[in-house]
């Protein structure tokens, strides 16, 4: 690792010795189990953890780790991304958007590579920026490409919020706006998943609340526990899901109560409301369609809408992974990264074929990196 | 990583509705959009992500998770840390659950 970060130095505040007591704990307490205990992590930052740590391998055999959806990146389908270059691409237009997605490949061509091709593509440090940017350029319009789970997506809010009052009329938006209970209520739903347990993570849950995985334990009868992202959260996490199990419960907890409550930060949400609606459905990447998933733009705001108004430019041919990517049957806990006849050989961070390798969050990622950690 | 280092508010902007905070000697302005109106004061802690206050922290849990974050960055010179500190605000994932 040639650049120093926050998160590497932070490597040194974890402390194996507590992490091997708690594996201890969980390997005398997971004896008691009565089926082995497979453990969705809802976020990709855990992933990272687990991975990184080598947490599997610390645990018994009947505790199994199944990675969820990843991150934002990661589950937008091509066809999105595929918008946003047809986009940057009119006459007169800045595109701007949050961080990674500009270097996440399309059908054809990236943000990066059309950036570099000539086009206005402008990553933002905070969406309020795109204010600027369009004030600035009252002769061209500005398009804000908005990515993000829950956690994100009051930020868009704010800002049009900020577009409606101050009637700036040069400011668009497409949104790509996810909802993760949905996308978990797909993986479920056929029955097929071998999950019985969920972490979820616990910072992130300021805006929502643990309360959004709450029905969850009622409707799948699995432990969930919203935890840290240290390795010792995660494990005292898991410890806490293997004594729900063991006791017969199916309950929703906190491991790190910190900065988290259930409801959550009610005027964030309460901002979502007036400018945002439930979407009929939305592709995720490596998921698949799912009904109810995604926020678009309230009807009376689809004059800002740049799905609306730029219609003619876009596209609307679904665009799939390559055939041979099992994102889906990785998700649903039915195989591993290693199981898919690509996986580090067509399929590799540098130019990934499916969704789990797009971002360090990914699961074929992680396991692409850490493999070594793995053995 | 969602380290989400505490920031203390230095000052407020009614007006412009945001404040300006301090994360480790690094200074910024964030948005308080989020915020009920009122409920951030100078000499809060607070969570940002991406330019915005998101909610209010007990002072007590900011400084024990603030002291950690003392001794990482005490190794580092002044460019290296706003760098660091600016990164750990803006990963781009956290807009997961
Ligand atoms: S290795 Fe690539 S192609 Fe295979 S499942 Fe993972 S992301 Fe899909
Ligand atoms: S830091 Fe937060 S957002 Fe980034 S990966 Fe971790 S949990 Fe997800």
């Amino acid at each position: 690792m040639s650049e120093l970060k926050l998160k590497d130095l932070y490597d040194g505040f974890r402390d194996p010795a507590t992490i091997r007591m708690l594996a201890a704990q969980i390997g005398e307490e997971a004896k008691a189990l009565h089926e082995p205990l497979r453990i969705m992590e809802v976020c990709g930052g855990h992933t990272h953890t687990i991975m990184k740590y080598g947490l599997p391998q610390l645990l018994p055999d009947n505790i199994d780790f199944i990675h969820g959806p990843g991150c934002p990146v990661c589950i937008m389908p091509k066809e999105r991304i595929d918008h946003a270059i047809a986009l940057a691409r009119m006459e007169d237009t800045i595109l701007v958007t949050l961080g990674d997605m500009i270097r996440v490949p399309g059908s054809q061509s990236s943000l990066a590579a059309e950036r570099a091709a000539g086009r206005d593509i402008r990553p933002l440090y905070t969406p309020m920026d795109a204010l600027k940017i369009a004030k600035e350029n009252p002769d061209k319009r500005v398009v804000f490409f908005a990515i993000g789970f829950e956690t994100t997506t009051p930020m868009t809010a704010a800002l049009l919020h900020a577009v409606v009052t101050q009637k700036v009329d040069n400011l668009y938006f497409h949104i790509n706006h996810v909802l993760v209970p949905p996308a978990i209520d797909a993986i479920m739903s056929d029955g097929q998943a071998k999950i019985n347990a969920f972490i979820g993570p616990s910072h992130v849950s300021v805006i929502t609340g643990a309360k959004i995985y709450a029905p969850l334990p009622q409707k799948y009868g699995t432990p969930v526990v919203v935890c840290g992202f240290e390795p010792v959260d995660v494990m005292q996490g898991i410890l806490m899901a293997v004594r729900q199990q063991k006791e017969g419960r199916a309950e929703l907890e906190i491991e790190y109560s910190r900065s988290v409550t259930m409801e959550g930060n009610v005027k964030a949400q309460q901002l979502i409301d007036m400018y945002l609606q439930p979407r009929s459905h939305f592709r995720w990447r490596g998921i698949g369609d799912i009904p109810d998933s995604a926020l678009e733009l309230r009807d009376e705001f689809a004059y800002l809408d740049a799905e609306k108004v730029f219609a003619e430019v876009l596209p609307t041919e679904p665009i799939d992974d390559h055939k041979l990517c099992i994102c889906g049957t990785i998700l649903k806990g039915l195989a591993k990264p290693m199981e898919c006849k690509v996986f580090g050989t067509a399929c590799t961070p540098n130019s990934p074929l499916g969704s789990c390798m797009v971002s360090s969050e990914g699961a074929c990622n992680a396991y692409y990196r850490y493999a070594g950690v793995l053995g | 990583m969602c380290l989400s280092i505490p920031s203390k508010v230095v000052s407020v902007d009614r007006e412009k509705n945001s404040a300006v905070v301090d994360t480790m000697g690094v200074k910024r302005e964030a948005g308080l959009d989020l915020m009920e109106e009122g409920s951030v004061n100078i000499d809060d802690y607070v969570l940002i992500h991406i330019g915005f206050v998101m909610n209010k922290i007990d002072e007590e849990d900011a400084l024990e998770s603030l002291k950690v974050y003392h001794e990482i960055l005490a190794k580092m010179d002044e460019e290296e840390r706003s760098r660091v500190v600016l990164e750990d605000d803006n990963c781009e994932n956290r807009g997961a659950p």
